[in-house]
């Protein structure tokens, strides 16, 4: 699959456009159908198709298991941060209308935030499971790969050990 | 009548495709059958004028879940293993199904106003919605601002699950840790 040319050159124009909608769903939640859980899910499906078109290592470049795990922090983080912020303006938990200069303003901007939190950790979550459960197979590969090398040469590698041991000590 | 037409015809190719789903014995095509029972199923959910629900039912269910269960199916193998009717488990799914069929009779007819779901909270939330919130899509805002807490709550549980899912199968052990344990298993086996 990742060398056939119809499929690199669509996923290419696809990638882009699949983000842009899912921008298009995360901030237009208010006015139409969609939100943070649906956009978190088309953003995360472009990375998808991203690491099964150019494979796990690129998709793993592009988007690194670090930067993941913070983002999926964030996501929670931004709205119980949202809900604080309200509670020192004097305002319930969650009650957005001290956010803003009116009633109105505050609960856009509350829920702007809020459905942003739930978009980015939905989007770095199934990245991240996806990430976790492909990356498994070349896991096992290897593993089993250095398995049967330790069992078809175990006098290098005991040898090599010494070497090693030795070498610290002198 | 063609409403009926469109229902009749959705719900009897759901039910084709469970049942395919469960006769079948390739996974790949079991994991197919189970996205485009998730598409199906966004479509009934457009024609009970529930977008948000089938807009989430078909990125979730038919994309990203079947993305995970092809993941999931290069660990495994291709075919089911061929096994025998287990008939007390079937017997009890029969017995539910009967009863489930039973209490939908009692369920209010589709758009009832006199339904009990239909006075409580949500007039409140109907009405409410534009003057309170004043954003033209009300499940947003029940979701995102009358049921804040609902919706934070539902972003931990896939933060939990995808810090539990990380820490079993995502590797975050100190690698030169791993590399004397199996080196110790190694020198062990040659021992023995």
């Amino acid at each position: 699959m990742q060398d056939d040319p119809v499929i690199r050159v669509v996923s290419k124009v696809m990638i882009p456009t699949v983000m842009l909608f899912a921008l298009y769903v995360q901030f237009h939640g208010d006015y139409g159908p969609g939100g943070g859980f649906q956009a978190g899910v088309i953003f995360a499906s472009a990375f998808v198709l991203n690491a099964m078109i150019f494979g796990l290592n690129r998709g793993r470049h592009v988007w690194p298991a670090n930067l993941n795990l913070l983002a999926i922090c964030a996501g929670v983080l931004l709205y119980g941060l949202t809900g604080i912020a309200s509670l020192f303006l004097g305002a319930n938990y969650l009650d957005y209308d001290v956010l803003g200069a009116t009633a109105k303003s505050g609960q856009h901007i509350g829920i702007l935030l809020v459905e942003f939190g739930v978009g980015l950790t939905v989007a770095s979550v199934m990245v991240a499971l996806f990430f976790t459960f492909a990356g498994r197979l070349t896991h096992i590969r290897l593993m089993s790969k250095m398995q049967a090398h330790e069992e078809a040469s175990p006098p290098a590698s005991k040898t090599k050990t010494k070497a090693k041991k030795a070498g610290g000590r002198s | 009548m063609s409403g009926f037409l469109v229902n009749a015809s959705l719900i009897s190719l759901l039910t084709l495709i469970a049942i395919l789903a469960l006769r079948l014995h390739r996974l790949f095509a079991v994991v197919m059958l189970s996205g485009a029972f998730s598409l199906v199923a966004a479509t009934l959910f457009v024609v009970l004028d529930a977008v948000d629900v089938a807009f989430t039912e078909a990125a979730v269910g038919a994309g990203i879940s079947s993305i995970l269960a092809l993941a999931t199916l290069s660990l495994v193998p291709a075919e089911e293993k061929p096994h025998s009717i287990a008939f007390v488990p079937a017997f009890l799914a029969l017995a539910t199904a009967l009863m489930l069929a039973v209490a939908v009779t009692d369920l209010p007819a589709f758009g009832d106003v006199n339904a009990p779901i239909h006075n409580h909270v949500a007039p409140e939330f109907i009405k409410g919605s534009a003057e309170d919130i004043g954003i033209p899509n009300v499940v947003t805002s029940v979701l995102a601002s009358y049921r804040g807490y609902d919706t934070l709550g539902e972003t931990v549980v896939i933060f939990t699950a995808a810090i539990a899912v990380l820490l079993v199968l995502g590797g975050y052990t100190r690698p030169h840790r791993r590399k004397i344990k199996s080196r110790k298993k190694g020198e062990d086996k040659n021992a023995g």
